[in-house]
């Protein structure tokens, strides 16, 4: 029974460490599918963590947070947008200045308005999204396999996992099964085609960027208003990158990079469960290779144990109209 | 809009300072209002930051020891986008060059010392090189995007970094994760000890002889970019991979050679912060300089002559920029890494913001004095 509690608890890990990747990753399928990188995933993600843990703390309500959150992404993705789209400048630029930009301000403000370590005020459980214990999760406690799938796996999570993996299907949905998505594909594989179709190449990837922005802004969001009750210094940990290591990995479908990034929550949970443990014949792993190990894992998947990636046609390049 | 100016009209000095000078000043006033923000006077920052960096000897010492870090990590950045790869790992790859430095030469320390610093130096540059060898790799061979294994690689070095500092490399002795200090015979000149040579009595600054290794590495860089063979091809491949594939240039080959020779470039920051000023391994001592060395890149248009300059306007911030936070309890440091963000932003992704009106304004000028 332990080791089953065990499993269970790794589990239930998994799915909450993969949320912020699941959110990120959906956020990366938009743009990059209309044709815009976005390396810009972990800046955002950043930038919606910082926001929504000040507005959180300001107005006294996580909601008020997430929504400023969704403001600041939607403004940074609109800010790439400008910068690659409408002024054609270097996609990869733009992002790496949101990127370095987010750890700067990020800190700078927080340290301004809140004292030197660069740490938001702790939030407080009004402040705060708490777990959510679902309907007959006490009652299935005690019922055999139910009980532990149900209660100990399901149950109990914060809000933003059960959104972000809700948003997957719906993610699917949009992107393949409706002329919005139809358009998203093309936008990104043949833009010139789209526009001798009519359709304007331009507000087609603003569209995606702004989807975009609202998705990344629930990763932040559940960064520091969820399973942490404030924000700190680059709290994103590289977790834009690996959602994007993710998507590639997926070949920019959601359902694949779903699983790819379950792999790497999976491997995260797993990584904490190890430190400090004696394992048989190795003995104990210094915790600093441990925790490199979503890291390594990144650079093993991308070097493409399951073939080459292709990406979508006109990925990273300005639409120019003329030719 | 009037977008359409011919370019073989626009001056040399419009394209690349005036318009570079108009971005860097929106830069600044962005980053003006950031500072505004965090409840301080911009102004009065202006006026330290210049104080800090040139308002005394040692200060502005200190503005030449950030510009020689900036210097290499800028040029790092430069010669692996001449080959169209966004070498985000300078950061990672100056780790493990101090790794290199430290290890030849505290084996090493029998030899001469010169021979010992030529060797320190090539160990640099092999540690640095070697690291950013498999993300080169990966992208040349298997299409794996070169920002995201360099950045991952940046996590891997710090993790590597840390575990060697605190379980096989320290300095058993001590608390912190640091090595053992060098033995005082193999470290640089600084630039206080040169002073003393001709009788100037000023106190300590990081500036070392390092200096003119940067200076040194601009010119390598300089030759090696135009005026090999080598840098023709991965300027070729680079600009149009089809066509440089077309005569019989390897893309291949290409992206490895710029990876290495970029991350040999970022491993020298370990001379000037191991060999010059810390002594001995600290960690995290690459302290953010790699990644400034992409604003600095940008800002120089990826050209030694002007990431020469970049890299003292970032030195400048630097030492300035500690003298605000000395002197300012709202702004920390990562203020400026803002500021770097915003200099990225507006030198980099927006650089083409008023480059049409710009230029149109002065070849419309230039076609009227001709008319006259």
């Amino acid at each position: 029974m332990d080791s089953l509690a065990d499993i269970a608890s790794l589990l239930n890990s998994t799915f909450r460490i993969s949320t912020p990747l699941v959110f990120a990753a959906m956020a990366g399928l938009f743009a990059e599918r209309s044709g815009v990188i976005d390396f810009g995933l972990e800046g955002k993600m950043l930038a919606a963590a910082f926001v929504a843990a000040v507005g959180a703390y300001f107005f006294g309500s996580p909601w008020i947070g997430l929504l400023l959150a969704i403001l600041a992404c939607v403004s940074l993705s609109m800010l790439h947008g400008f910068a690659s789209v409408t002024h054609k400048g270097d996609q990869v630029v733009s992002c790496v200045a949101i990127n370095i930009l987010m750890i700067g301000l990020t800190t700078a403000l927080a340290a301004a308005w809140f004292g030197q370590a660069g740490l938001t005020p702790t939030l407080t459980s009004e402040q705060r999204f708490l777990e959510i214990t679902l309907p007959f999760a006490d009652a299935l406690q005690n019922v055999p396999i139910i009980g532990l799938v149900y209660s100990d796996i399901i149950s109990g999570h914060y809000i933003f996992v059960y959104i972000a993996y809700l948003s997957v299907p719906i993610v699917f949905w949009i992107v393949f099964k409706t002329s919005f998505g139809l358009r998203l594909r093309a936008v990104g594989e043949n833009p010139s085609a789209v526009d001798t179709a009519g359709i304007n190449v331009f507000s087609m990837r603003y569209k995606a960027l702004m989807v975009n922005g609202v998705l990344i802004a629930f990763a932040g969001a559940h960064l520091s208003t969820a399973v942490n009750a404030n924000f700190f210094r680059e709290m994103s940990a590289g977790r834009g990158y690996l959602a994007l290591a993710a998507l590639i990995f997926g070949k920019w479908h959601p359902k694949t990079a779903l699983i790819a990034c379950l792999l790497f929550g999976f491997t995260d949970a797993l990584q904490i469960r190890l430190q400090g443990v004696e394992l048989p014949m190795i003995g104990t792993i210094p915790v600093q290779l441990i925790q490199a190990i979503p890291y390594i894992l990144t650079v093993v998947l991308l070097a493409g144990f399951v073939g080459k990636a292709i990406a979508p046609n006109a990925i990273g390049q300005p639409y120019i109209k003329e030719r | 809009m009037t977008t359409t100016v011919d370019k073989s009209k626009v001056p040399w000095w419009v394209a690349n300072l005036i318009v570079p000078l108009v971005n860097l000043l929106l830069a600044l006033l962005v980053s003006g209002l950031f500072i505004f923000i965090a409840g301080e006077n911009p102004f009065q920052a202006v006026r330290l930051i210049i104080y800090g960096s040139f308002g005394y000897i040692e200060g502005f010492a200190y503005t030449l020891y950030y510009t020689t870090n900036f210097v290499f990590t800028g040029l790092a950045f430069a010669v692996a986008f001449h080959c169209r790869l966004f070498n985000i790992g300078g950061e990672g790859q100056a780790y493990i060059g101090g790794l290199g430095v430290f290890l030849v030469a505290i084996n090493f320390s029998f030899l001469p010392v010169p021979v010992v610093w030529l060797l320190a130096t090539a160990g640099a540059v092999v540690f640095g090189a070697a690291w950013a060898y498999i993300p080169a790799y990966l992208q040349a061979k298997r299409g794996s995007h070169v920002v995201i294994t360099t950045i991952m690689f940046n996590f891997i070095a710090s993790s590597l970094m840390v575990f060697l500092l605190v379980d096989v490399i320290r300095d058993f002795k001590q608390m912190g994760p640091h090595t053992v200090a060098l033995p005082k015979e193999l470290w640089l000149p600084t630039f206080k000890e040169l002073a003393h040579l001709f009788g100037l009595k000023i106190r300590y600054s990081p500036l070392n002889l390092s200096f003119l290794i940067a200076i040194a590495a601009s010119f390598f860089v300089w030759f090696l970019i135009w005026k090999t063979k080598w840098g023709y091809e991965m300027r070729a491949v680079g600009h149009n991979t089809k066509a440089a594939i077309y005569a019989g240039i390897s893309p291949h080959k290409n992206i490895i050679i710029a990876m290495l020779i970029s991350g040999g470039l970022a491993g020298m920051l370990g001379i000037n912060e191991i060999l010059g000023v810390h002594h001995k391994i600290v960690a995290g001592f690459p302290a953010g300089y790699g990644f400034t060395g992409i604003a600095v890149a940008l800002m120089g248009r990826n050209h030694p002559v002007g990431i020469f300059p970049a890299a003292f306007l970032f030195g400048i911030l630097y030492q300035g920029g500690s003298e605000v936070t000395f002197d300012m309890p709202n702004i920390t440091r990562y203020m400026f890494v803002a500021v770097q963000g915003v200099i990225i932003l507006f030198s980099g992704a927006l650089e083409n913001l008023f480059r049409p009106q710009i230029e149109s304004f002065f070849v419309n000028r230039i076609n009227k004095e001709e008319m006259a």
